[in-house]
């Protein structure tokens, strides 16, 4: 059972979702049943997983037993660990709001739910470029069809776009794994890290441009500065929970970026390592500005969360651009934070939404709030956390990144990063303001709040208050998580033993 | 036999790109499964073209790479669903927004094209 454990991220969500599609109507309650219980589950499993991984041991389960490079491997070292454990937190808190009636306005959310956390999951535990490609497509199909749950004017045209832009990113993605394979001869990761040391002088120009590509589709999934036009509206318009569900789309991007610039074209690659590097870091830092004009001029709650989560890729990817050991170790501790704060937010979003009849989620005076005060406290929480304000988690984990930055960098990133945050700050309390306190003399809705979309804000926002608590062992976590990504010959001696000596297989 | 195969695979996918920035669904839709045409021969191509070769190592000398056949059936089966889930979607957009322009609003004044 313990070795079959690595697979049951992506086995479970399968089967709960095989189970939860085989009718199309039926009842919801026992839908709503098997859908929190696989989440749950998950947690545990993730749970386990990160025990599991915390030891610095690299793991790996061969499908079918064939060994690697030749079969298709799931690797579990702590960043995987890491990323499969936020995804469940994130379902959780995402699926249990959803109970509390967006599952109920179109049909198949919760098994479609469920599909999407397979394609997540596997994207983080596959060693293999190819297999990247097909959970990449799982984890799309399920997002086509989640973004355009309910229906609607805005949800289809914005899915549209969404999905001529990914299947496009899919053909370069395929393009790019061809180049790769071609020069390589190998889909494994480890072991194309390997024959990289070992590359012909002529064939470095092919590699590299296969390289570069992957960048262009990993950066169209994290929305990097010229090809993140899609997110805000898509975001915006689509159904809350899937919109929280989505803010770790981007992180598989991030991840992808991460994973294969430090494996594959890791210090061993020679000419060819840090390919990514000057692209990433300048592009990181033009997001950034975008994303917090966006921000400043967003008159919609849910587009100012949307590029919010602009604003965290910016960050995120700066720090894979510093290229550092103290910078990765940095992004990680900020990354869980801002996923599930800016989840926790699009959630939030909802729910004032709600409360506010006609004029929803727009910034402009409507009538007031029925749970003003409760509601208030929640946005104040969410906003103080996703702006960077100490005491909660986005301070620290900013500050972790401004310390990672060098002498040359630190003109770009401080002023960059806390403008940024500045901006967040100023536009936050200019909704929070309008939303709490700049009301028509009107009489609010009474509709209470339903308890399950209450759990699924607090859940997410919790996290906050708890990564600021425990940002002692978390961040020694992410350290030790920083240090084996960049030593790249741990993993790619757990997973190929017997060819060390770096020789043509 | 290489040259034609290159040259059939560039000329795939610049219509397909050029079908896919263009303005309406339907021959974005067409760039799209010319684009995953391109591809799929492209992927078909990676592991070097070879006639006569054995399908499985056969010697060191003489055989044909078979993964990148086990790929491109993958790739094929993807855009396959891809496709089908493109034209639901461009015509569903067609039904609810009025009209078959991607941006879902038609400025120009040529609708009768």
């Amino acid at each position: 059972m313990i070795q079959h454990l690595i697979i049951l991220p992506i086995v479970l969500p399968l089967v709960a979702g095989a189970i939860l599609l085989r009718s199309r109507g039926g009842a919801t309650r026992p839908k709503r049943i098997i859908g929190v219980t696989a989440t749950a589950l998950l947690v545990a499993v993730s749970i386990a997983l990160v025990a599991q991984a915390a030891g610095g041991e690299v793991t790996y389960y061969a499908l079918g037993d064939w060994r690697p490079p030749f079969g298709i491997v799931m690797v579990l070292d702590r960043l995987s660990a890491l990323m499969v454990l936020l995804t469940s937190l994130l379902a959780l808190g995402c699926v249990v709001f959803a109970c509390g009636g967006d599952d109920e306005q179109g049909s198949n959310f919760h098994g479609l739910f469920q599909w999407q956390l397979m394609g997540i999951n596997g994207a983080f535990l596959t060693g293999d470029l190819f297999n990247l490609f097909v959970f990449f497509e799982v984890l799309l199909l399920a997002s086509y069809a989640l973004l355009m749950h309910g229906g609607g004017k805005a949800r289809i045209q914005a899915g549209l776009h969404y999905v001529v832009l990914n299947l496009a990113g899919s053909a370069l993605f395929l393009i790019a794994v061809g180049v790769l394979y071609g020069a390589t001869g190998t889909l494994n990761m480890a072991d194309m890290a390997q024959r990289l040391a070992t590359l012909p002088a002529e064939r470095a120009g092919l590699v590299s441009a296969g390289g570069l590509m992957l960048l262009v589709v990993f950066g169209l999934k994290a929305a990097i500065l010229p090809l993140y036009f899609w997110l805000p509206r898509a975001y915006a318009s689509a159904p809350a929970p899937v919109a929280a569900l989505f803010a770790i789309m981007t992180k598989v991007g991030v991840y992808a970026i991460l994973r294969v610039y430090h494996l594959v074209f890791g210090d061993q690659a020679g000419a060819l390592a840090a390919l990514d590097q000057p692209w990433v870091w300048w592009l990181a830092l033009g997001t950034l500005v975008m994303a917090t004009l966006g921000v400043l001029s967003a008159r919609d709650l849910r587009l100012l969360v949307a590029y919010l989560v602009l604003i965290s890729v910016g960050t995120l990817l700066a720090g894979i651009g510093m290229r550092s050991e103290a910078a990765t170790a940095a992004l990680l501790f900020y990354l869980p934070h801002t996923t599930l704060v800016t989840g926790g937010l699009f959630l939030l979003a909802e729910l004032i939404g709600k409360q506010r009849g006609k004029a929803g989620t727009r910034i402009v005076k409507g009538r007031p709030l029925h749970n003003a005060s409760l509601l208030g406290v929640l946005f104040l929480v969410g906003a103080a956390a996703v702006a960077g304000l100490p005491p909660l988690s986005g301070a620290i984990g900013k500050a972790l990144l401004m310390n990672a930055a060098s002498a040359e960098q630190q003109p770009w990133l401080w002023p960059l990063l806390l403008l940024a945050g500045l901006g967040s700050m100023v536009a936050l309390s200019r909704a929070g303001s309008t939303f709490f306190w700049r009301s028509h003399a009107g009489d609010p809705i009474e509709q209470p709040l339903a308890k399950r979309q209450l759990f699924g804000v607090a859940w997410l926002l919790a996290a906050s208050p708890l990564l600021m608590l425990l940002a002692g062992p978390v961040s020694d976590y992410t350290q030790a998580t920083a240090e084996q990504l960049t030593h790249p010959n741990l993993h790619i001696r757990a997973l190929l033993p017997e060819t060390t000596d770096g020789g043509e297989a | 036999m290489e040259s034609l195969y290159a040259v059939t695979t560039g000329v795939l996918s610049a219509c397909g790109l050029f079908l896919t920035l263009r303005g309406r669904t339907f021959p974005v839709v067409v760039g799209l499964t010319l684009l995953s045409y391109a591809v799929n021969l492209f992927l078909f191509s990676m592991g070097g073209l070879t006639t006569d070769g054995a399908v499985i190592v056969d010697g060191p000398s003489d055989y044909a790479d078979p993964l990148p056949q086990a790929l491109v059936l993958t790739a094929i089966v993807i855009g396959f669903a891809m496709t089908a889930f493109a034209v639901i979607l461009a015509m569903r957009a067609r039904g609810d927004l009025g009209n078959d322009h991607v941006d879902g609003e038609d400025n120009r004044e040529d609708r009768s094209s």
